[in-house]
């Protein structure tokens, strides 16, 4: 393990012994999972429900899909690459890292909405089927968890670059960081629910 | 007293540990060379999954091999880029809890109503 680096959260005194913010951010984490968890599995219910088109197998592209699928995970390297950069203080790298998340996250959300748009263009709105309600519900969340991300992203930077981030600049990059892994991880689990696993046939 | 656990724990296993200046433990997290190495392992994991996808395979095959290559996925950024194999165990177990809650209401729909079977 000689070429890891060490990164010391803040000096802090907790009865757990343990930094605050970070144990908050996982205790969120852990409430973020039962949110995801209930709407994917709504998802999954509603499966092969609808009556009505359009239906998924005539309007998903895969292909389009994967390309998003891999503009998140570069993202999320970077995202570690910036944390890398900060624990070795190294900051204006640091700032050059998540400045390439936030572009790469704002990709996958450009994306998203183009998809959306076309969906629509194609007839499928929240109200179309069971299937549009679900799949924008879903999707639509964590779209918003993505673009809250950047947000969080860009404030970090214009944080660092105006001198108001603690001098151990890696805490606030990592609690940050945990967020966007956090978006990737789920996005892991609807790219495979939702568009990778084949369709039903149409009900009715 | 405060953090012992964190100093006692498995340093080959589990990342290093340090003492801080100030009685704090530093962890060890992955160094770029090792994060860039679990971003090819994912790359390729992901097209695997779409190779997959498009590979014809019989259903349940095709379920139980996408599933797992979201989990494979799912857990390398857990554990590697979320730094849960290398932190606390408590940050694990607050984690896994919530995940165990969504994963049970997702395996009860999986099994009960046999969404997937259609």
């Amino acid at each position: 393990m000689a070429d890891t680096t060490a990164h010391a959260a803040p000096v802090e005194h907790t009865s757990t012994g343990l930094p605050s913010t970070k144990l908050a951010m996982w205790l969120f984490l852990a409430s973020e999972c039962l949110l995801f968890g209930a709407l994917i599995t709504t998802y999954v219910l509603y499966r092969g429900a609808s009556t009505t088109g359009p239906y998924p197998h005539e309007i998903f592209d895969i292909r389009y899909t994967s390309v998003s699928s891999f503009v998140l995970l570069a993202s999320s390297l970077t995202m570690v690459l910036a944390l890398t950069a900060a624990e070795q203080r190294d900051f204006a790298r640091m700032r050059l890292w998540l400045v390439a998340t936030a572009m790469l996250g704002l990709t996958f959300v450009g994306g998203q909405v183009y998809e959306f748009t076309s969906f629509y263009h194609e007839g499928l709105t929240i109200k179309s089927n069971l299937f549009g309600t679900t799949f924008y519900v879903l999707t639509g969340f964590h779209g918003v968890h993505v673009t809250v991300g950047i947000l969080m992203l860009l404030s970090l930077v214009g944080m660092s670059w105006a001198g108001r981030l603690p001098d151990d600049q890696a805490f606030p990059v990592e609690m940050v960081g945990l967020y966007w892994h956090f978006v990737d991880i789920v996005w892991i689990v609807i790219f495979t629910v939702v568009y990778l696993i084949p369709q039903p046939k149409p009900a009715g | 007293m405060e953090g012992l656990d964190e100093v006692r724990g498995d340093i080959g296993a589990r990342g290093a540990v340090e003492p801080g200046e100030t009685g704090h433990v530093r962890r060890r997290h992955p160094s770029a060379k090792e994060y860039v190495r679990i971003g090819v392992i994912l790359v390729v994991l992901t097209t695997l999954e779409v190779w997959t996808s498009y590979s014809g395979l019989p259903h349940g095959l095709l379920i139980t091999m996408l599933f797992g290559l979201a989990f494979v996925k799912f857990a390398l950024v857990v554990l590697w880029y979320m730094h849960l194999r290398f932190d606390d165990s408590r940050y694990s177990r607050f984690f896994i809890m919530g995940a165990s809650g969504a994963g049970i209401l997702f395996l009860v729909v999986l099994l009960l109503l046999k969404a997937f079977a259609r």
